[in-house]
Order: structure tokens, then C-alpha cells, then sequence
């Protein structure tokens, strides 16, 4: 029951900040809150990683792009040209495409949004899975360098790729329709349905999370970080266990993807880049490591303010700077710092100069 | 047949040969010692046997079955556990959890079924964390149970990897110098410890400096020089053996 | 492919190579102090070349480039008194993220001052359009100051490591370091000076390099991929190797454009950086026992 008080706190406060942005007519809030709630979503996959399972990833924002770029891309190119092939009239028998009329009026065939999401997330994982077995073999410097490597590949294949849109990216992407009236899309008159389904994707995402952690998997996890020699023989398969975990975070980081970019209803290639991958990295560093919900907190501060144009033309520079700072000040993150502490020694200053201003008898 | 037979054991690294032709067997039930002085090749068998170094040529049988070239955690699942010589506690885990960590190979929730918390893997959870306080109480730790085990005492600290090594009900305990660090009086307290494991069932291999602990509880000890066996007999006799006086004395 | 054609390549390859043997070289030298990979490594090869076109306008061209290779070591100096220096047995983790810090901090510090334009040092002899003819190839002399220079500081250091008593001090830090302090050498100032020195060969190379290659806020980040991708290639600490990894990388590259788009050059070396990693991570020189005694 005590570990469900935070959970419905997070419930209570996410439904009060909707009903105070209606009040106070500040609804435009909601946007920067959706996008940070999709990027808190992988910054929380990747904290499970960082943080319990000890194995850095400078390649999240590639696990990111591959369901962004693959859900936009499978639904928007017209696969009219095709229609007549077998494997598209295979397709259009198992339902998974959608013929309508692009903006010029033009017959148009994509394939539709839960299919390229499937397709997106499957992906996202095989490929966390191949890149995985080889990768996680490796520790420190070198596993750090070498998903560095995989972000930077990402970054230049889609960068490179007419099919995804070169350095424009790919734009136009249709909303996706989860249930019947209920579609993730960037429509102003659908601005609180999206927050709320971007919300609630992040607070089943943190249940799930939560859950694993405090189980038995979790346990095996964390002992990896601990002592890798010690978990093996205690019998975990340490090879298998990072491996899991690294897939189930790219399928974070996926499903972000998507949503993300059927909300802003398209993707470019910034979202793959190497910034965006180190900024993940210091947003958990942030939120304390081995810290789920401090990662999810810090996920959404950081990314609004970002978001908000807060930063400015420093944005980047803000992020090297929290990296810097936290982990030369507070490498266990700003929430474990001594806060209780400091305020007391504050507090006792503040009393002792009072006190020496009325002439008491000094110290005891 | 024995529970674990070694034979003709060699490991080099490099031009060094830390485990030479190395062959012994350790019966059911039995606590059977390793000694020799530093650099004898004590610690490289114990990783050997466990899997955390591969043999350069031999063979390890437990329970018949040849383990050599297997991973330390598919070891583990044969039925082999161990404690380090320096103590591998999990940092920023409590000391039950530790513990919990050991009933890995009895407990078998995956992530789906660690992430939805599916009934029966609240039900094992539950069993898992019953065994480890049980565990603790043996050990009488049952007190530190949410102290985060790596800044409990020292002699705390082993009990918790002892305990660990436990809930993987093991048949085969190996213990890499569990006296090391301890004063006379809890040297003693391990070695009625490990004569209590040894009544459980568990066949417990040590490698171990102190000898009074060594002579009291071994029923055979290996005198390792040089990464070569140059003695097994019963402690008695190793007391009396020559060319071990030789080794630990010198000339 | 003609014989000039081959050449031509073949000295593009040695120019880009012998840049990356230098960050290479510069990895190698923290990495044998500290135990360090430090990401920022690229960055100063970006600030050698900033700085001395900078300072282009009001000194003559040596000087420039003596003064922004002196301002540039000072910087390194200062990161690792500020940053590194004062850590208690830091772990990996925290080292990597910290020099990833400061070498977007270095980076966002330069788009600030000076913005995104890319510029460039004139060549030292004649203009663009001047050339040597090698083997029947028309060549840039400028290729022979980068190769010649490059050559020069591996050999500055090789005699300084050899020869003087404060190189023979670092190489028994980074031998054992605990032994080192055992016998009196202030590992400390041989961490601060290993940056230093670093720091300084990476600025001289981005000096030289700057006439041919330009140079931009932003170049440190893919130097410094493809200089570690050298590093490890001849393996980690091996500064020798390195010289011949990073002529072997950088030779793939070049010829590799003939055959490939030019958008996929950076993605070779990092695919064999990916590889080599899978296969070897103790190096095409290295062995897999003396890589294993190495912490990490």
C-alpha cells in the first residue's frame, strides 16, 4: 500500500496541473508536458540500464529515431506505385494498410499507424538485441565508446537516407488512432486527450518499472552492477539479464519514439544526434542513477524548461554543465544530496547569529 | 564416486604455471581443506572449479559430470556456491536483499512476469524473502536485515555472504579464506558455523591460512606448493608430513 | 586506377591518418597517467586551430600558432586542476560522463565565440592551388607540413619518454602508479602534465591540419571518435601502434571514397571501431593477457 502513495500522488498531480492550465487558460503548457512526459518515458527505460544494471548507453536517441523515423516513414510514403505488387495486396488483406488521399487530393496508400508501430518497436528491439550480444560484452571506456559508435551510425544513416528524408527529416505524419476517439496527434482541439494519454504511457511505463525493479529480475540486475563475478555465482546469467534489460529499454525508448512523432507529426534527424543521447545521460545522472522516479522527475523539469525555450541558445551548454556539476558535486544525484542537512545548518547559522546578537552566554 | 573429482588440473598464465598437474577428490559430506603458502595457486583453483577461469588442460567432475569450460552462474546451477576471499557484498542493496539475490536459481519470475507482478510470482517473492530471513537467523544477522549490507562490520559483512552461498542450497560450498580478517574468537564461532553447514548436508571445500581452524574442523587437507599437490592426508598426518614442514618452514 | 590516382589517395589517407595518430597519441598519453579515457580530446585539437586563426590578424603565422599551442596546453592544465585533480579514486562511469561535460561545455564555449562559420589557416607555402609533384601526383606541400609535423611531435615524444627524467617519471606512473608514489614522484603533477602535453600536440595538429581540412566548433567530437578508434586499434596505451593504426584508418578512409558515398566515410572507421571491439579490444598489436591486467 506505501508504494502506491507515490503513484497516486503522481495521478493526483498530473489531473490538478490540467485543471489549473484550464482555469488559468495556460492550456498551451500542455504541449511542452506531453513532449517531456515521451522523453521522460525513455529517460526511465534508460535509468533502469545506467542505473541499476550499471552499463552506460551514449545510443539512446538512436533507439528513439528507429521508432520515430520507422513509424513516419511506413506511414507516410505512398506505396501507391505498388499496388498491384503481391506483397501489397497481402498486406491490404491482413488490414494493416490505409488508402486515402494525400493533400493534393492524390490516391494515397501508407500502412497504418499500429502496424508501423508494431513494426517500429520490433525493430527497435531486434536491433538492441544484435547490437547487444557483442556490446554488452564490453565495460567502462569501451562499452561507452561503442554505443557512442551505434548513435553516431544512426545519426548518419538517417541522415543520409532519402527515405528518411535526409537532413529534412520526415513531416506530415498521420495521428494515431489508439481506440475510437482517442488519437495521438497534434491537434490543438485534442490537447488534453494527448496529455493524458502521454501521461498515463509514462505512469504505466514507471508501474512496470517499479514493479521489476523490486522483484527478482531486479534483484539480478542490480547485483551485476554490484559485483558481476559475485552474480554469476550466485547463479545469475549476467550476459543474458544486461542483455534483456538493454532491449527492454530500447523498447522504451521506441515507443517513445513513436508517440513522440505522431504527436509533433513528424521527426528530423537533431532527435538521433549525439546531444540528445548525452542529454538522456545527464537527465539520469540528475535524478540520482540508481533512482527511478528521480530520473522521471528530473526527465520532465528538465525537458520542459528545454522545451520552453528556457535555456535559450544554451541548451546544450546547460546539459554539459548539469553533467559536470552533478557528477563532480553529487555523482548519487541532486535528490540525495543532504538537503535535511543543509537546511539544518542554515537554520542553526541563522539562530546562533541571532543569538550572538542577543548577547547570550555563548556556546554550551 | 566422489562429489567432486579433480583431475590432472593445470593452469599457466604466461610462462607461470599456478596450478600444476593438480588431482584430488572431495567425498559427500566431507570438509575437506586446501592449503599452502601465498602464491601456491589456492585462490586460481578455487576460480577454476567455479568457472571464473578456464583450465588450460583437465578436468573438474561434480557428480560425474564433467564442469570444466562451463560459465560460473551454469556452475552455480550445478549445485556449486561460493564466498571470495575479499568479500563481494552488492553495493546499494540491504543485506536481505543480498540474501535474495542467492535464491536466484530457486525462483524462476522473468521480466514480463516481474514487471505485470503476476500472482504466482508474488507468491514466490514471498517464499524468497521467507528463506532469506530464515538465512539470517541462522546467522544470527537477522537484525541488520535492511542495513545496506556493505556498511555492515566486517564479520557481519562475511556473515551475509555466507548466508548468500546458503540460499543457493548448495551441495558444494566452497569458501575462499572465511577466517581471513576475523580475531581468535570469531575464527572459532566460523568454525563451529561451518561444521553446523556441513551437518545440513553441504560438502564445504575451504582454502584457509589460519591452521588451528584448518586442523580442527578438516577431515583432509591438499598442501599446494608452487601450484603442485605435494600432500593429501588427514590433518594428523599432515601435521607430521616432512616435506610440508619443509614448505612452511623452510629448509 | 592510375598510378598518380593511387598516390593521390595515399597521401590524403597519410595526412587524415597521421591526425589521428596525434589524438590517438593524445588518448594514450592520459590514459597511461590516469587510467582516463578523456572525451575532450578532439576539443583541443578544434582549439589549436581557432585560437591561431584568431590570433592570425595581429601575429605573424608562427607565432600564432606558438601562442594558441601554449593557450591551448594552459586550457588543459586548468581542466584537469579544476576538474580531475582534486576526485578521490573516482569511478569510471563518473570520469567518462565528466569529460563528456567538458567537452560540450569546450564545444558550446566555441559556438558562442566564434559562431558556426568554418575557417581556415592559410597555407603555410603558396596557396591552395600549389603543388609538388610526387610519383607523377600532384600534392599540397601543406600534406608535407601535417606529415612532417605529425612525425616530428611522435618523435619529440618517443626521446622525451625515453630520454628525460620527467618522461621516464610519467612512464613509471603509469606503470604502477602506487609504486610510483612509493618513490617519490608526484603523480599528481604527472596527471596535470600528461594533459598538457596532450593537450599540446592535439592543438599543433589542429594548427597544421586547419589549411586543408578547416576547421569548425564542432570537428572535435568525430576527431575524437576516430581518434579513439585508432587507440584502441593499436591498442589502448600503445602510442607506437597508434601511429601505424591511425595511417592504416586513415588510408581506408581515402580510398574508401572511391568506392562508397562520401556520407558514409565517418561511418567506416566507426563500424571498425564496432568491429575491432567485438573481435580484439586489446588491439591488432595488443595481447589479450596484458589488456586483461589493465582496470577498468
Amino acid at each position: 500500500m506505501k508504494k502506491l502513495l507515490p503513484l497516486a500522488a503522481l495521478v493526483l498531480i498530473v489531473v490538478t496541473v490540467q485543471i489549473i492550465t484550464e482555469w488559468t487558460d495556460t492550456r498551451f503548457y500542455l504541449t511542452q508536458l506531453t513532449m517531456s512526459a515521451y522523453y521522460a518515458l525513455l529517460i526511465i527505460g534508460l535509468c533502469v540500464v545506467m542505473g541499476y544494471a550499471g552499463q552506460i548507453s551514449l545510443g539512446h536517441a538512436g533507439f528513439f529515431a528507429i521508432g520515430g523515423y520507422l513509424s513516419a516513414a511506413l506511414t507516410t510514403h505512398n506505396l501507391v506505385a505498388y499496388q498491384n505488387s503481391a506483397l501489397i495486396r497481402m498486406l491490404d488483406g491482413l488490414g494493416v494498410l490505409v488508402s486515402g488521399q494525400d493533400i493534393y487530393g492524390d490516391a494515397l496508400i501508407a500502412v497504418t499507424p499500429w502496424a508501423a508501430c508494431a513494426v517500429a518497436v520490433v525493430s527497435a528491439a531486434v536491433i538492441a538485441w544484435i547490437l547487444g550480444i557483442p556490446v554488452l560484452k564490453l565495460k567502462g571506456h569501451y562499452l561507452a565508446m561503442a554505443t557512442l559508435g551505434f548513435g553516431i551510425i544512426t545519426y548518419r544513416i538517417v541522415l543520409a537516407s532519402e527515405y528518411f528524408g535526409e537532413a529534412d527529416g520526415i513531416s506530415e505524419v498521420p495521428a494515431f488512432q489508439l481506440l475510437p476517439g482517442l488519437a495521438v496527434s497534434g491537434d490543438f482541439g485534442a490537447r488534453e486527450e494527448n496529455y493524458y494519454i502521454a501521461w498515463g504511457l509514462l505512469i504505466i511505463g514507471m508501474i512496470l518499472l517499479r514493479n521489476l525493479i523490486d522483484s527478482r529480475v531486479g534483484r539480478a540486475l542490480r547485483s551485476i552492477h554490484g559485483s558481476e563475478e559475485a552474480a554469476a555465482s550466485s547463479g545469475v546469467d549476467t550476459a543474458r539479464f544486461k542483455l534483456q534489460v538493454f532491449v527492454l529499454s530500447a523498447v522504451f525508448a521506441a515507443v517513445a519514439g513513436v508517440f513522440l512523432t505522431h504527436y509533433n507529426g513528424g521527426i528530423g534527424p537533431s532527435e538521433s544526434g549525439v546531444m540528445k543521447s548525452v542529454r538522456y545521460v545527464a537527465i539520469v545522472a540528475v535524478g540520482g542513477m540508481a533512482h527511478l522516479w528521480g530520473a522521471m522527475i528530473m526527465g520532465v523539469i528538465l525537458n520542459f524548461l528545454s522545451l520552453r525555450g528556457v535555456f535559450g541558445s544554451y541548451d546544450d551548454a546547460v546539459f554539459g554543465l548539469i553533467l559536470i556539476v552533478v557528477m563532480l558535486f553529487a555523482p548519487n544525484g541532486i535528490l540525495s544530496l543532504n538537503w535535511r542537512g543543509y537546511a539544518y545548518m542554515i537554520f542553526r547559522l541563522a539562530t546562533a547569529r541571532k543569538q550572538s546578537g542577543g548577547k547570550t552566554d555563548g556556546p554550551a | 564416486m566422489a562429489l567432486l573429482e579433480i583431475s590432472r588440473l593445470h593452469k599457466k598464465f604466461g610462462g607461470l604455471h599456478a596450478v600444476n598437474d593438480v588431482s584430488f577428490n572431495v567425498e559427500h559430506g566431507a570438509i575437506k581443506a586446501v592449503i599452502g603458502p601465498n602464491g601456491a595457486g589456492k585462490t586460481t583453483l578455487f576460480n577454476l572449479i567455479t568457472g571464473t577461469l578456464a583450465a588450460s588442460a583437465g578436468a573438474v567432475q561434480f557428480k560425474g559430470e564433467n564442469i570444466q569450460g562451463r560459465k560460473p552462474h551454469q556452475i552455480a546451477a550445478c549445485g556449486i556456491a561460493r564466498t571470495f576471499q575479499n568479500i563481494k557484498l552488492f553495493h546499494g542493496m540491504t543485506a536481505l536483499e543480498n540474501i535474495m539475490v542467492g535464491r536466484h536459481l530457486r525462483s524462476r519470475a522473468g521480466f514480463m512476469a516481474s514487471m505485470l507482478r503476476l500472482p504466482w510470482s508474488r507468491q514466490e517473492e514471498q517464499k524468497i524473502r521467507g528463506k532469506a530471513m530464515e538465512l539470517l537467523e541462522l546467522l544470527e544477522i537477522a537484525a541488520y536485515a535492511d542495513v545496506d549490507a556493505t556498511s555492515l562490520a566486517f564479520g557481519q559483512q562475511r556473515a551475509v555472504e555466507f548466508a548468500r552461498a546458503l540460499a543457493l542450497e548448495p551441495a558444494l560450498l566452497l569458501l575462499d579464506e572465511p577466517a581471513a580478517g576475523l580475531n581468535m574468537h570469531e575464527t572459532a564461532e566460523i568454525g563451529r558455523l561451518i561444521a553446523r553447514i556441513r551437518d545440513l548436508g553441504i560438502t564445504v571445500l575451504l582454502v584457509e591460512h589460519d591452521m588451528s581452524l584448518v586442523m580442527e574442523i578438516s577431515d583432509e587437507i591438499v598442501v599446494l606448493s608452487f601450484g603442485q599437490k605435494i600432500a593429501e592426508d588427514v590433518p594428523a598426518a599432515i601435521q607430521d608430513n616432512p616435506e610440508v614442514i619443509k614448505v612452511y618452514l623452510g629448509e | 586506377m592510375t598510378v598518380e590516382l593511387f598516390v593521390q589517395y595515399l597521401f590524403a589517407g597519410i595526412t587524415y591518418g597521421a591526425i589521428y595518430a596525434i589524438v590517438a597519441i593524445g588518448f594514450n598519453i592520459i590514459y597511461n597517467t590516469t587510467g582516463i579515457i578523456n572525451f575532450a580530446q578532439g576539443e583541443f585539437v578544434m582549439l589549436g586551430g581557432m585560437i591561431s586563426i584568431s590570433l592570425l590578424p595581429y601575429l605573424p603565422l608562427t607565432l600564432a600558432i606558438a601562442v594558441a599551442v601554449l593557450v591551448t596546453m594552459i586550457f588543459g592544465a586548468l581542466l584537469e586542476i579544476c576538474f580531475i585533480r582534486w576526485l578521490e579514486s573516482p569511478s569510471v562511469l563518473r570520469m567518462i560522463i565528466i569529460t563528456i561535460g567538458l567537452s560540450i561545455l569546450t564545444r558550446e564555449a566555441a559556438l558562442h565565440i566564434w559562431g558556426e562559420s568554418i575557417r581556415s589557416l592559410p597555407y603555410f607555402v603558396g596557396n591552395e592551388i600549389t603543388t609538388v609533384a610526387i610519383w607523377g601526383a600532384r600534392i599540397s606541400p601543406q600534406v608535407l607540413w601535417v606529415i612532417g609535423a605529425c612525425g616530428l611531435m611522435v618523435l619529440f615524444l618517443s626521446l622525451f619518454f625515453q630520454t628525460t627524467s620527467v618522461g621516464r617519471e610519467m612512464r613509471a606512473c603509469a606503470a604502477n602508479r602506487k609504486a610510483a608514489i612509493l618513490c617519490g614522484i608526484n603523480t599528481r603533477n604527472m596527471v596535470t602534465l600528461s594533459f598538457v602535453l596532450s593537450a599540446g600536440i592535439g592543438a599543433l595538429a589542429g594548427c597544421v591540419m586547419s589549411p586543408i581540412t578547416s576547421t569548425e566548433y564542432s570537428i572535435g567530437t568525430g576527431l575524437a571518435i576516430k581518434g579513439f578508434t585508432v587507440a584502441i586499434l593499436g591498442g589502448l596505451g600503445n602510442s607506437m601502434a597508434a601511429v601505424g593504426a591511425g595511417l592504416l584508418l586513415g588510408i581506408l578512409e581515402a580510398f574508401s571514397i572511391s568506392v562508397l558515398p562520401l556520407a558514409f566515410k565517418d561511418a567506416i572507421a566507426i563500424a571498425i571501431l564496432l568491429v575491432i571491439l567485438f573481435v580484439r579490444p586489446h588491439g591488432l598489436f595488443g595481447s589479450a593477457t596484458a589488456a586483461g591486467l589493465k582496470e577498468f
